[in-house]
């Protein structure tokens, strides 16, 4: 009886993220020029560049951190930061925008743990201030979490009282608490001793496993090979080449590509 | 033995004397068995020595000169009219910080915020009530009923509906409070908004990206990282606020300063009052003082290691 719909949905599989002709400058900088691209619920995205090639400004459109000049981009089916009316788009207010990103989590390179607060109050600001959540479910949610990135112990503590890739992964419980269906990472190893990468890197392949939609900009390469379900490659605002990481990493088309991976391979 | 670790004071002296030395340099002996001695700072020692005869001379002279008259300073101390006199001080202090910090940090975040309107507003109040001398201020409040005779609720340029007699509207200290309270609010205003562009950017970021809500992304991320940079320069203002408080008696209104010359006034006894005044203000700065440490080691949660 159903069977009709179940044709209609599984024969487009879900698209989480989709990104059209989305244009970006600073003052006179072009930093975006054109992106096309297209996440699918449950995947993994992997987005690599040179430095300056537009990776992070791409990620926090997404959620609105910053504006597109151009194109649009929709989320779970609903546009970010306007609303279509007829033919006219209307700006968001603040409030709405706001609401919008408790669906997307945000894990930034340099952690920004708010330090005043404890590890737990860190965790369950969000849910209780924005999705006024009861603080004791707040808490207890918090606790599971901080337990799956292995600091069940440290939920009292201040953050500068952790190190660096523990600072991160309470950042991903952070992120994780407000239950969002897309989780974007800017480069979230970049800030890290060389030997703090696994650790983080070890959470979020565990919550790729656990089919967590995902963008991920990063310089791992290694991550890229082993998780991602599609790499994209980014070069001065432009996504030059895109596909699964065999056919990107190992066998490029693009000269800019090889250039790029030759020199941090 | 780690180099690291503190020199050691008082350690015996090892087995190389000054005949030592030769042999330590060809033999490659353990450096760290030698005695070490400190840097010795021998004109620190002259200047606590000059330091502290100057203040023996300072405290003679306080305990023999008859001018100081200690006997006089003693009876008015705790004399009634000065500790109402102390109260009306805190009062004024107490009402122009609350609402003054009040009205400035909202006042700072208007200026802070991305519209035009609120920024400019915000601007406007604090280039004027920095431009006029406070008790240019204050007089002008005391004035008031002298320019406009009654305030009258109504619709501008037409029939108004209920009015008030300005003359008792304004008394004296209501004047004094809002004059106060209006020129500190200006001043903290720029300490409120200097600590919150001290706030790294990625605190607010971060709150935005979480969907925090915006009144709760400023009073719960950043207003109280912001209070770590804000509270030494507060603490100045509200220490200055007090002192500064004695400008009122301009205005005839009993605080510490006004009191005590309406005492010195009538029996003539000048430099003792005056020092019921300076003791007065001493202890409580310094009670503002110790208040400040607390405080501010409650905003420093988090930040120590």
């Amino acid at each position: 009886m159903s069977s009709t719909t179940k044709d209609t949905t599984t024969d487009s599989p879900d698209v989480m993220v989709e990104i059209r002709a989305v244009h970006k400058s600073f003052g006179t900088l072009e930093v975006l020029r054109g992106i096309d691209l297209s996440v699918r619920a449950g995947e993994v995205t992997v987005v690599l560049g040179p430095s300056g090639s537009g990776k992070s400004t791409l990620l926090r459109t997404i959620n609105h951190l910053e504006k597109v000049d151009h194109g649009w981009i929709s989320f779970d089916g609903t546009l970010v930061g306007y609303r279509r009316d007829g033919n006219k788009l209307y700006e968001l207010r603040e409030r709405e925008v706001l609401r919008q990103r408790t669906r997307i989590g945000f894990v930034f390179q340099n952690f920004n743990l708010f330090p005043h607060l404890t590890v737990l109050e860190n965790i369950i600001e969000a849910p209780v201030s924005a999705l006024r959540r009861p603080r004791k479910d707040a808490v207890a949610a918090a606790e599971k979490l901080l337990a799956r990135v292995g600091l069940a112990d440290k939920a009292g503590v201040y953050p500068k009282q952790l190190s660096g890739g523990q600072q991160q992964r309470v950042a991903i419980a952070r992120a994780l608490a407000l239950e969002p269906k897309l989780l974007l990472f800017d480069e979230p190893t970049s800030a890290l001793d060389p030997e703090l990468v696994g650790e983080v890197l070890d959470v979020i392949k565990d919550l790729a496993r656990g089919g967590t939609t995902m963008i991920v900009v990063t310089h791992e390469i290694g991550f890229a090979r082993e998780v991602a379900d599609t790499v994209v490659f980014m070069d001065e605002g432009r996504i030059v080449e895109q596909g699964a990481p065999a056919d990107v990493l190992d066998r490029p088309d693009n000269p800019r590509t090889r250039a790029f991976l030759s020199k941090v391979l | 033995m780690s180099l690291t670790s503190d020199p050691p004071l008082d350690r015996p002296t090892g087995p190389h004397t000054d005949s030592g030395t030769a042999t330590d340099m060809d033999g490659g002996v353990d450096h760290g068995a030698l005695t070490v001695v400190p840097v010795r700072h021998p004109w620190r020692w002259v200047a606590v020595a000059v330091t502290a005869v100057l203040l023996a001379q300072f405290l003679h002279g306080l305990v023999t000169n008859p001018g100081w008259e200690w006997d006089v300073f003693a009876r008015f101390f705790t004399a009634e009219t000065i500790l109402k006199a102390v109260g009306v001080t805190l009062q004024l202090t107490f009402y122009g910080t609350v609402i003054g910090f009040a009205l400035g940090i909202v006042l700072a975040f208007m200026r802070l915020s991305a519209s035009p309107f609120l920024s400019a507003v915000a601007y406007a109040y604090i280039w004027a009530f920095r431009s006029i001398p406070l008790i240019v201020q204050l007089l002008f409040w005391f004035n008031l009923a002298y320019l406009y005779k009654e305030l009258q609720f109504g619709i501008p340029f037409g029939p108004g509906f209920f009015s008030f007699d300005t003359m008792n509207l304004v008394g004296a200290m209501s004047a004094a409070v809002l004059g106060l309270a209006l020129h500190q609010a200006a001043y903290a205003a720029e300490i409120v908004r200097g600590g919150v562009l001290a706030v790294d950017s990625g605190q607010l970021e971060a709150a935005a990206a979480l969907g925090i809500p915006r009144y709760r992304q400023l009073w719960r991320i950043v207003l109280p990282q912001a209070m770590r940079s804000i509270l030494p320069n507060a603490a100045n203002e509200i220490i200055s606020l007090f002192k500064g408080t004695s400008i009122v008696s301009v205005m005839a209104i009993g605080e510490l300063f006004y009191q005590v010359q309406v005492v010195y006034g009538r029996n003539g006894r000048v430099v003792p009052l005056l020092m019921v005044a300076t003791v007065w203000y001493i202890l409580l700065t310094t009670a503002l003082s110790v208040l400040q440490h607390y405080v501010e080691r409650h905003y420093a949660k988090g930040a120590a290691r």
